[in-house]
């Protein structure tokens, strides 16, 4: 198991080559209060930085982007019917969905714990 | 628009942020968007307790008769606004807007009867243009006299709104909705009137600027009191059902169209005693008279995903037939759905019908909803807010 952060504040928790997607804690105090959550379809696959998910706050509609290239296994209902979940939980209960990596080889690219922590400082 | 001017402060910045805000850019004014509470809770704190709101970047103006009659500056400022000034009473305010020569919205404004002066608030955005165009227009009558500077303006918004102010001056107690008088608070003259932009009861409160900081604290230090943002600002005033200039009217859109004739009192009015002289009269009452091709109206949603501008309206759910606009949305915490504004043509304006917006692709149900957005109103004092509105249906319903 190795948890990954991307740039555009998602994090990736991988096992056996699925990786877990959601925002970090640090993207969730950014956005604010969510309101309604759009999630993919499960089957659908995605290029690395396409639109996966449809967040919003009270203010404002954000995208969040598949993380790396994928198919999309299964979603988190109870954000969508929940969306305040997000901001409560975002490491744990406040998963988006799960994502069969196409090469999860490039899953090293991405930033370790550490280094996030340091990307927002 | 990219400005490279550093932004205007209010006497109260340094508090926003001893309180954690975060501050954003709005109309030249670096302004507290959110404090740590959350837009969520803010906005649902307003309606049950009370907030309290810097809207120090909007502009105060003294409308000063040279006469010393009050009635010539009333007078003066009628060829501007089509609204009732003259018979507005000492101690009273109300809603006004001014208009352009096709009959749009420059901007809207408050106007209080102060007895020897005329006050005038106007938004921050519009204030250097409105001042200007009171200037070019009042000067002969007039001393337009400017307190953007000298005069802070706090908003204390809510049902625990007299609660939090009576401890600090009592009068307030008996002030009734858009009443307006000056009042000592902490040795200070403030002029305050119980009127807001949340729907809710409350006061708006002007003080001396270098006063303002002090009674933010005061009001701040009651335990039903807490400090709100521009984003529940937002969203309150949507629910309430009431226009954001530059959004919901313009200087396109005509008082008829943006539904805002219940502003426009009989006395102003074809058949008035003072009917017309404003600019624009003639495309207005024509509108009032043979009707309007767009109107604004309340929408709700019957799903989860808020609607937001420039949504485009269908009266179809497969995007076909284009029928108009949404020009304010977003979530509304206290119904608990997403609410908007907008405009659509007159043949698809009635109250209940069905509309689809499109939002990413899709053609989402919507429903025209009467404002307030936020109903059954959350507590009786809602009832003053509404007050207009209804006079304006009942208008409506006589005129058809």
């Amino acid at each position: 198991m190795t948890i990954k952060f991307t740039e555009e504040h998602e994090w990736l928790n991988i096992e056996d080559g699925i990786a877990t997607v959601g925002i970090t804690a640090h993207a969730a105090e950014q956005l604010g209060d969510l309101v309604f959550v759009e999630l993919p379809d499960v089957g659908a696959t995605f290029e690395k930085n396409d639109d996966a998910a449809t967040v919003e706050s009270v203010k404002a509609a954000s995208d969040v982007f598949c993380p790396l290239a994928g198919e999309i296994t299964e979603v988190n209902q109870a954000i969508t019917d929940n969306p305040e979940l997000v901001n409560a939980e975002p490491m744990e209960g406040g998963w988006f969905f799960k994502l069969k990596l196409a090469n999860p080889a490039d899953a090293d690219a991405l930033m370790d714990e550490a280094a996030y922590k340091e990307f927002i400082a | 628009m990219v400005s490279q001017e550093p932004l205007n402060k209010t006497p109260l910045h340094a508090l926003h942020l001893e309180l954690g805000a975060r501050m954003v850019p709005f109309a030249g004014y670096d302004m507290p968007v959110q404090y740590p509470m959350g837009v969520l809770k803010e906005h649902l704190h307003t309606r049950e307790k009370a907030g309290l709101f810097d809207v120090s970047h909007m502009g105060q103006v003294y409308l000063k008769p040279r006469s010393g009659n009050l009635a010539d500056a009333a007078i003066a400022l009628e060829k501007l606004v089509p609204v009732d000034i003259a018979g507005l009473k000492p101690g009273r305010q109300r809603y006004a807007f001014f208009t352009n020569d096709n009959g749009g919205i420059l901007d809207d404004l408050m106007v209080a009867n102060r007895g020897d002066h005329l006050l005038v608030i106007v938004n921050a955005a519009c204030k250097d243009a409105d001042l200007a165009h009171m200037k070019a227009y009042l000067s002969d009558l007039c001393d337009v006299e400017v307190h953007f500077e000298d005069k802070a303006l706090l908003a204390l918004q809510g049902p625990k709104a007299e609660d939090v102010l009576a401890p600090l001056c009592p009068a307030v107690a008996d002030m009734k909705f858009m009443d307006v008088r000056a009042c000592e608070v902490l040795g200070a003259t403030c002029v305050i009137s119980r009127s807001g932009y949340t729907g809710e009861d409350g006061f708006e409160i002007s003080v001396p600027a270098e006063k303002a900081d002090e009674l933010a604290r005061a009001l701040l230090s009651h335990a039903d009191c807490e400090p709100i943002g521009l984003g529940a600002r937002d969203s309150l005033r949507l629910e309430a059902g009431l226009c954001l200039y530059g959004n919901d009217i313009d200087e396109t859109t005509t008082p008829v169209e943006a539904a805002l004739v219940w502003g426009m009192q009989k006395a102003r009015r074809p058949g008035g005693a003072r009917e017309g002289g404003f600019p624009g009269a003639e495309i207005v009452f024509k509108h009032l008279s043979g009707g309007v091709e767009r109107v604004r109206v309340g929408l709700k949603a019957k799903g989860r995903a808020p609607v937001r501008p420039p949504a485009k309206l269908y009266a179809d759910d497969k995007g076909e037939t284009d029928i108009g606009r949404v020009t304010s949305g977003g979530f509304g915490p206290t119904v608990g759905v997403p609410v908007a504004m907008g405009y659509v043509v007159s043949s698809h304006a009635e109250t209940g019908t069905t509309l689809y917006a499109e939002v990413r692709g899709k053609y989402l149900p919507v429903t025209i909803e009467n404002t307030p957005l936020s109903n059954p109103p959350i507590n009786a004092e809602r009832e003053h807010y509404c007050h207009d509105h209804q006079i304006y249906r009942r208008t409506r319903m006589a005129e058809h």
